[in-house]
This record gives structure tokens, sequence and C-alpha cells, in this order.
């Protein structure tokens, strides 16, 4: 159930003023159980990307494989497709609509025609994995948190049992421990139902923190895809294009710098205090 | 998928119509509007057309652009000739078939009004072509202003006018995202019948409204934020003055309405089809 993407191009508005090229010749595969990260500055075709994943925007040439299938083939069925790569958007709260939170998860594995029982005990299920407390079930959406609504609109497409769960920036707006709760359920995910999970992020810390190949945009173009250490290694060609590589790789330069004997491709803070700790010990 | 919706659209183009200032511009399209009814000479359509056409072609718009803009009314436009067609009458009769009399009046008249709809959305399309929202709102204060006098609150209207435009392409982006995160969700907005469809409409229109009425708030407390008082001592920071451009296209454009006049009303040179 892999992601493949060939020679994707995508032109918004073509043959207007406003014509753009966003998507430019992008190829990468991604591999089911994959944690990918996304990173790329503002405007540099991170969310068109994405979108491309589960059909929402057509590519204006290459192809989209999706389980080995071409999705632009005529006849192929969408509505699955979208059933299997569920995209959570910016701000997903925004897109609750229902009288309560139950039926506003149940939305989604309604669409999937499944009957009121089955709807209604998965969204329990998908409330419970982004750590909901029940007494929110029977409550208008919009009287809830700000995080609160953000764990049910992502309660929303998770109720659809994704293979491959796709985020576009889930963490934006959130203090941090909503921030680490959220991503922590999505790592728990990952970990243990092998679901694919791509990250869109503008926080080099959490992209260190859990994912472990990173796509870096810049343009419309693939810049950049790797391993976290091998992608920021390249911490000054990243700071050109508006990105850093996380703070403690800078730290690790630094003490390097200052002629430490450590080396410097840590990413994580844990990954930076053990590498410390090596060189103090031998 | 909805961005490609034109409402009022702005085209951006360096020429000497986007120039113009906006008070120009907007008597200028209503002396042409009013220029289409005071004639009925094909002559004088002739006129029209010249002055139509040449301000296309300073504007540097494509008239792609125009014309597609002519898509939303076609079915009003062709229900308007039809009725004129069939339902005027007068003059020799031209066809006789079954239910359909087709008069020699009646088809001078449904040309004719085809012809000044066509124009009469052209003519306005050019406007709001080469000028921004903001600019026509501008011009639409200024040119209202006087009326300030009567106590009609001239300033508050424009500034309505101008967040409503504002917020125009802020929905209308609101709905893409909106639309595409329920179609991510499984949402099927296209098939069904009428009651169906209606239905689908709920989970875009609830978050919709949520959203604007959360938009108006903050805008609400930016403006307060900034003192914001309304129009009495308010000054431009880009005030609309008259240049030389301007006092042309408006020589041309009187110059035009006379010699409109004169060749739809007084020239006995009426050219009919037939």
């Amino acid at each position: 159930m892999s992601i493949k993407l060939e020679h994707i191009n995508y032109v918004y508005s073509p043959g207007t003023a406003y014509e753009k090229q966003a998507l430019k010749e992008i190829s990468l595969e991604i591999q089911q159980g994959e944690f990918v990260g996304i990173i790329g500055h503002t405007g540099s075709g991170k969310s068109t990307l994405i979108q491309h994943f589960n059909g929402l925007i057509k590519a204006t040439s290459g192809a989209l494989y999706y389980d080995g299938k071409n999705i632009y083939d005529e006849g192929y069925n969408m509505k699955e497709l979208r059933n299997q790569v569920g995209l959570v958007f910016q701000y997903p709260e925004h897109q609750l609509f229902e009288v309560d939170v139950l039926s506003d998860v149940c939305f989604g594995p309604k669409n999937q025609g499944l009957s009121k029982e089955e709807c209604e005990e998965r969204a329990k299920e998908a409330l419970g994995l982004v750590g909901l407390p029940e007494k929110y079930y029977h409550q208008s959406p919009f009287e809830l948190s700000g995080g609160q609504k953000r764990r049910a609109a992502i309660a929303g497409v998770l109720a659809m049992r994704p293979g491959v769960l796709v985020l576009d920036e889930p963490t934006a707006g959130l203090d941090p421990k909503g921030r680490d709760d959220i991503l922590d359920q999505i790592e728990y995910l990952h970990k243990n139902t092998n679901m694919t999970v791509i990250l869109v992020s503008h926080s080099m810390e959490d992209i260190a923190r859990y994912v472990s190949r990173i796509i870096v945009m810049n343009q419309g173009e693939k810049m950049f895809d790797g391993k976290p250490k091998e992608v920021f290694a390249h911490y000054r060609e990243l700071e050109e294009v508006g990105l850093a590589a996380p703070q403690v790789t800078y730290i690790m330069h630094a003490l390097k710098a200052k002629g430490m004997d450590v080396l410097t491709d840590a990413t994580t803070v844990e990954e930076a205090a053990e590498e410390i700790m090596r060189s103090f010990h031998d | 998928m909805i961005r490609d919706i034109t409402i009022g659209q702005y085209y951006p183009a360096k020429s000497v119509i986007h120039r113009l200032d906006p008070r120009v511009k907007i008597v200028c399209t209503l002396l042409f509007l009013i220029s289409l009814f005071i004639q009925k000479s094909i002559l004088g359509y002739l006129v029209a057309t010249i002055f139509l056409g040449a301000v296309i072609y300073m504007s540097r718009v494509p008239l792609k652009f125009i014309l597609k803009g002519l898509k939303p009314v076609i079915v009003l436009l062709l229900i308007t000739v039809l009725f004129n067609l069939f339902l005027t009458r007068g003059g020799a009769e031209l066809v006789n078939f079954w239910i359909f009399h087709i008069t020699e009046k009646g088809l001078e008249t449904s040309v004719y009004t085809g012809i000044r709809l066509i124009y009469l959305i052209m003519g306005s399309s050019i406007m709001t072509f080469t000028t921004t929202p903001n600019s026509l709102t501008d011009g639409i204060e200024k040119l209202l202003h006087p009326l300030n006098k009567i106590k009609v609150p001239v300033h508050e209207v424009a500034m309505m006018m101008s967040i409503a435009l504002r917020f125009i392409p802020i929905l209308l982006e609101e709905t893409d995202k909106i639309m595409k995160a329920q179609i991510a969700r499984g949402a099927d907005l296209d098939s069904g019948n009428m009651i169906q469809k209606a239905k689908a409409m709920i989970p875009i229109l609830v978050p919709l409204f949520v959203s604007a009425f959360r938009r108006a708030n903050d805008l609400a407390m930016a403006m307060e934020a900034r003192c914001y008082h309304g129009g009495e001592g308010r000054t431009k920071m880009k005030p609309l003055v008259y240049r030389g451009r301007d006092r042309a296209a408006y020589a041309l454009t009187v110059l035009y309405m006379i010699l409109i006049f004169v060749v739809g009303r007084y020239v006995p040179f009426h050219i009919w089809i037939f």
C-alpha cells in the first residue's frame, strides 16, 4: 500500500494572470508504515503536495500510484482512495458542523456506508485514541476549547480507519501540552497499527522527534529526501530557504567548534544528551 | 475548484485604463450604459462598438476574459432575446409557424436588446476588470460624498462595501477548504437528487457561517483596537485627485455621448435590417 508519485507537476489557474506552478517534477515513494515529515517554508508547495495524496487535487501532469494503481486512470474509485488516505487539514476544527461531537465524528464512517452502531463504535474508538473524555461526546463541538475541537476533528478522520494518515500542521496554534499529546497519540497509532503517517510541520523539533524520514520542499521542488540526520546535516542550505535544523543540532555544532569531541548529527534532545555524556566518558 | 468563480474580478495589467481615477471609470461606465439605451439605430450601435472596442483594446484585458463574463448570464440573455423575438408584434410578419409568429419589429427589438445586454455586461466588466474593488469603493465613496449633507452615512456604507468585497475571496477560499475537508471525509457533493444535494451542503454551510461570524468578530475587534470610529475627520492615505488623463477620459466620453445622441436620434439614417 505504497504511495508513489512520478513526475507530478501542478499549475494553479493555468492560462490566467495568476498562473503559478506549485509543484515541479515531484517524484517520490512512501512505503506502508513509514512516518514521514514534510517541511518547507510557507508557499513551498507542501499543502498542494499532500492534497495530491488523496486525489483532492489532480496533477497537471504526472502519475500517482496508490497500491500500484494509477489514481488518474479512468474509472478509478476516488471514494475508496479517500477512505484509505485520511487527510487532516490545517485547523481541522473549522470543519466541525454537527449538533454534537459524537455525530460529527460519525460523519466520515457514515459516508463509508456503515451502520449507525458501527459508526458510533468507530467514533468512540477514535475519540478514545485522541484522548477526548466521554463527557464531551454529547456536547456541541462549538462549545469545546480549541485543543478539544482539534482532537474531535482529528478523530473525525481517524474514525474512517485510514491506512495512511496525512496531517497538515496538526499542532499549529496549540499549547505545548496539547501539541505533545496529539503527536504522542499519532506516534502511538503509527506504532500499533502500522499506519503510514505523513506529517507536515514547521517545527523542526517535532519533526526530528517523531519522523524517520524528511522530505524538504522548496519552491515547488523536492529539495532533500532522507533520514532526519542526513537532512539536518544540510542545515546551512536549509537556512537559506527559510528553514532550520533543530536547536540541539546547533548546540552540538557550537560545542564541536569550542573543541568538544562530539558528533554533530544529534537531532533530538535525548540524542544530544547521550552524545555529550559519551564524550565525557571517553 | 471553487476559486475559479469570477465575481467582479480584477485583471492586473499596466494600462492607461487601469490607471484612471475610479470615479472616471464609474461615471463613464454609467454614461456608456445610458448611451446604449438612448438610441436605436444601427449606426449608433456601430459607434458604441467602436468605443467599447477601443476601450477594451486600451485596457489590455484579453477579450477572452471579458467574453467569459457573459457565461453566467447567457440563459437570461437567451430568454430575453427569445421573448422579444416571439412576443413583440408589429410590422410585416416574417415567420408564421404553429404558435410562433416572428414579426419585423420583433426581430429588430430582439437583436437590439441582445446587443444592449451584451454591451452592458461587457462595459461594466471592463470597469471591474481594470479597477480593484478597493479603489472602486473609494470612488463610490467620493462620488456619493455630497449625500453626507442629507445625513446619508456614505463613509459607513462604503466601508461596509469594501469589507464585503474584501471578504469575498477569503470566504471563497474558506469554502474551498471546507469542501475539500468534507470530501476528504467522504462527503458526496455531486450525486443524488435535489434534496440529497441540498442536505449535502449542510456540512459546508454550517462551518462556513461559523467562520464568517468568527472573522467578522475578529475584524471588529481589530478595528476597535486601532481606534476606528467612522468617517468623521478621517483622511485618506491616497486621496483621489483628477489628473490629465482623467480629464481626457471625461472629454472623450462626453464626445462619444454627443456623437451617439446625434447619430442615434437626429441623423435620419435608419438602416433597418430588412
